[in-house]
């Protein structure tokens, strides 16, 4: 009995992630700009990061395989933000902006 | 250097700790699991190229001076010649492990070792050795120009 809800469980997280996986994927081809495609990848690489490791550790059950799987999804969820956010900076520093972007110049201007 | 990259500078001190010793881990504990001496030397230098990458070149070439990393290619190599010459020394043939100790399963498991031990430090220097070659290039056109 206890088995088999760990088992559901695992599968649930495995799928969600997955689910997750796709729905960021979907995101990125049919997002307009650079902003919201990359906000689709991050946040769905996280949540589905996450669900799939959270599914794999409880496949694997108490064991080293569990311990090593927890320092994979650490890591993952320390380096991927960060990437994203190295990203998002070098765009916005080479002049990529959102599309709804106004700075303050160009407040002033149409006031 | 730039003071607004702050949430990388402190990302790469977290991080570089943890690289080097997963590296060690797959260099030792690479007759056991996946790993060796190539992918171990490859996650070293990682950790040497980030810190490059984040912090500067000249700031690396402090911790890694490029004196070092030559030097570093050469004896890995150096260790890796030396123990096929050592099995030659004690009555086998060229890299032949069985005679490195007093027992074949032994000398085997030293001459693994030994020699991805030799292999990975002429990864590593290679791989920090290529990133210091194209980093030190001056660039072509200038920051302005882009």
């Amino acid at each position: 009995m206890q088995a088999m809800i760990i088992e559901a469980l695992s599968w649930i997280f495995i799928i969600s992630g997955a689910i997750f996986l796709l729905i960021g994927a979907i995101g990125i081809i049919r997002f307009p700009d650079f902003w919201s495609r990359l906000h689709a990848l991050s946040v769905c690489d996280s949540a589905g990061m996450i669900l799939l490791v959270l599914g794999m550790m409880l496949q694997a059950g108490l064991s080293f395989i569990t311990i090593k799987l927890a320092i994979i999804g650490v890591f993952l969820f320390i380096t991927g933000p960060t990437a994203t956010h190295a990203v998002a900076n070098a765009a916005f520093m080479s002049g990529n902006r959102p599309k709804s972007y106004k700075d303050d110049k160009q407040e002033e201007e149409n006031a | 250097m730039m003071r607004h990259h702050v949430i990388l500078r402190v990302i790469t001190k977290v991080l570089i700790g943890p690289i080097i010793l997963f590296a060690f881990y797959v260099q030792f504990h690479g007759d056991y699991s996946p790993g060796g001496g190539f992918q171990a030397g490859v996650i070293f230098a990682v950790a040497f190229i980030l810190h490059g990458l984040v912090f500067g070149l000249s700031t690396v070439q402090k911790v890694m001076p490029p004196k070092w990393v030559h030097k570093l290619i050469a004896l890995g190599l150096l260790i890796y010649a030396g123990t096929g010459f050592a099995g030659l020394f004690m009555g086998g043939q060229f890299l032949e492990y069985n005679v490195l100790a007093h027992d074949p399963i032994h000398g085997q498991h030293n001459g693994i070792l030994i020699i991805e031990l030799g292999v990975g430090m002429t990864v590593a220097a290679v791989m920090i050795a290529i990133y210091y070659a194209f980093a030190a290039r001056p660039p072509r056109i200038s920051d302005e120009e882009w």
